[in-house]
């Protein structure tokens, strides 16, 4: 436990001595900032058209206009986070590598279970820490809104990106494990994203490999969390998701040792 | 305090390590002599638990370098050939970071990590970024990252490449002075560094030893019996001719001094034979003006280049 601490100590320290940090997290709230902001606007506008139909009709209005815009502004966080993880992840073990760092880890008393989840939850911490000024845009938008909705919306919506981040990353990690270039380990955490991404169109196709591709496809799952719902299964995809790809950087790190010439 | 039986380390045909066995004694400084590429890093990762052997044992302070890996990464400290260290840390965060993942305990911590820069005299660095600083200094904080946690054996992969003559004297003094204390080895390509700072050298070459003994014995060895050096106006026929003829010379070669008439000519001799008063006698018997006469001692770079450019039956005869 210490020694997985010293690890993650030194990752944070590491984030945040680089421009990497920065850049990711100024880049990610300024782009989430415009879209919330943007969304926002569209979405009040519609409501008002709504509401001017449907007094045309004579209906009570229903919209929804801070659910709509949470479901809007969670998608957008999703694609978002596609596209800044991998720069999270790229260096994790690549730079190490290059380094000649991993030689130093290697030969402390420190296991390789315990190097691969200090990084991990370094990368979740800053992860956590770049999603949580937006937080603050949804709640200053829950607390003008008239009645109040769910708190558990916010929860849900907030618990499955983590989630979703948590499983990006920890794929970033294994990718980073594989190569000492950290551009390569960025290009290919973004095609193995995309792919995970797409994967649950194949549920056109009917039947058996259909619902597998559904189910195996980290979208899918994310849109249970972003209506407010807290689905096992998808709990249990996530967490199962993070533990094979952690268990695999520990593998990969491992098979180094022999592979080393 | 390490012991190590027929290591063999074998990767895609190439057989890096070659039943390599040898021993080091508590407080001792092993030398690690060889060309590049002899096998030096190999064997020092081994040791290190970087990387498994293919067959044979080593054991550190009676672990198991693979058995019993954790243990064994305890008890050293290691330098890799490239010093492994984080740019973006101050030398002072770095020792700290190391000092922990080394397990020192949290209230020891600041004062091994004083101790460290002390002894690799980082003071006036300690609050630098490693990035900022220049090879030599890394390179210090390189060792002071092997001796934080004070191991019982520290393993040094040519702790002075890229130093600074003046550097170099340093981190041999620092090196000696940690002997006794700590066990230590050390590889390198340079020769008087071995004669300088070890008890015990090993020299390795294509993977197999070549030899294991003090570097006195190494010298005073004296393989192949003694040279001896002479400088003489004459002309360059008729001394060689002279000089096989004195009885106990084995081999002679002559040549021109640049910009002059003084030749030089190293006369080889059969061990144990003295014939310096021989020679001079038949220099002065020619009438030739002598300048100078006199034993050259073969050097490490001699045995050196001997042991590793020899034939392996050469190698395997001067070892046992």
């Amino acid at each position: 436990m210490r020694n997985l601490y010293a690890i993650y100590r030194k990752e944070m320290r590491h984030y945040f001595v680089s421009p990497v940090a920065y850049v990711c997290i100024g880049l990610f709230l300024l782009i989430s900032a415009f879209f919330f902001n943007f969304f926002l606007a569209a979405v009040i506008q519609q409501s008002f058209q709504m509401e001017m139909q449907s007094m045309q009709y004579g209906m009570p209005p229903q919209f929804d206009v801070p659910g709509q815009v949470m479901r809007a502004f969670l998608g957008l966080l999703s694609t978002l986070i596609l596209f800044i993880t991998p720069f999270l992840t790229m260096g994790v073990f690549a730079e190490e590598r290059k380094r000649g760092t991993m030689e130093l880890l290697m030969t402390s008393p420190i296991s390789e279970i315990q190097i691969v989840l200090g990084k991990f939850f370094a990368s979740l911490s800053l992860f956590a820490l770049m999603l949580l000024p937006t937080a603050s845009y949804v709640v200053y938008m829950y607390l003008h809104s008239d009645p109040i909705p769910p708190w558990r919306m916010l929860f849900a919506g907030y618990a499955g990106i983590l989630l979703l981040g948590g499983s990006l990353l920890a794929l970033g990690t294994f990718i980073s494990s594989l190569t000492e270039n950290q551009l390569i380990a960025a290009v290919l955490t973004f095609v193995a994203f995309l792919f995970l991404w797409v994967l649950d169109l194949g549920h056109t196709s009917e039947g058996g490999l259909g619902s597998v591709l559904q189910y195996l496809s980290a979208s899918r799952h994310y849109d249970e969390f972003a209506r407010g719902i807290i689905d096992t299964s998808g709990l249990i995809y996530y967490f199962s998701f993070m533990l094979l790809f952690v268990f695999l950087t520990v593998r990969s790190i491992d098979s180094m040792r022999w592979r080393r010439a | 305090m390490i012991e190590v039986q027929d290591l063999t380390k074998a990767y895609g045909g190439v057989t890096a390590v070659d039943h390599v066995s040898f021993s080091v004694n508590k407080g001792e400084i092993l030398g690690f002599l060889g060309p590049n590429g002899a096998g030096k890093t190999t064997t020092m990762r081994i040791l290190t638990g970087y990387m498994p052997a293919t067959s044979g044992t080593a054991k550190i302070a009676g672990f198991d370098v693979f058995g019993d890996s954790m243990e064994v990464r305890r008890h050293i400290g290691y330098l890799p050939e490239a010093p492994p260290v984080y740019p973006d840390m101050t030398v002072e965060d770095y020792l700290d970071f190391v000092a922990r993942i080394k397990n020192v305990p949290s209230d020891k911590r600041a004062a091994r990590v004083t101790d460290a820069i002390r002894k690799t005299n980082l003071e006036d660095r300690r609050a630098q970024l490693i990035k900022r600083l220049s090879r030599g200094y890394k390179q210090r904080v390189g060792i002071a990252q092997a001796l934080v946690h004070d191991p019982d054996v520290i393993i040094l992969d040519e702790p002075t490449v890229g130093l600074d003559p003046k550097q170099i004297i340093e981190v041999r003094n620092l090196i000696k002075g940690l002997a006794g204390d700590h066990t230590i080895i050390l590889s390198t390509h340079i020769l008087p560094e071995v004669s300088m700072t070890c008890d015990r050298v090993v020299i390795i070459n294509k993977g197999k030893i070549a030899a294991v003994d003090t570097p006195q014995n190494l010298t005073s060895q004296l393989k192949g019996g003694q040279k001896i050096r002479v400088e003489v106006e004459a002309p360059e026929k008729a001394l060689r001719d002279a000089l096989t003829q004195v009885p106990g010379t084995t081999r002679v070669e002559a040549e021109q001094l640049p910009g002059g008439a003084h030749l030089v000519a190293i006369v080889e001799t059969a061990q144990g034979a003295d014939i310096r008063s021989a020679i001079a006698a038949k220099i002065v018997q020619n009438g030739w003006p002598l300048f100078e006469l006199r034993g050259v001692s073969l050097s490490l770079e001699d045995i050196f280049l001997e042991l590793t450019t020899d034939d392996a039956a050469h190698a395997q005869e001067s070892a046992s």
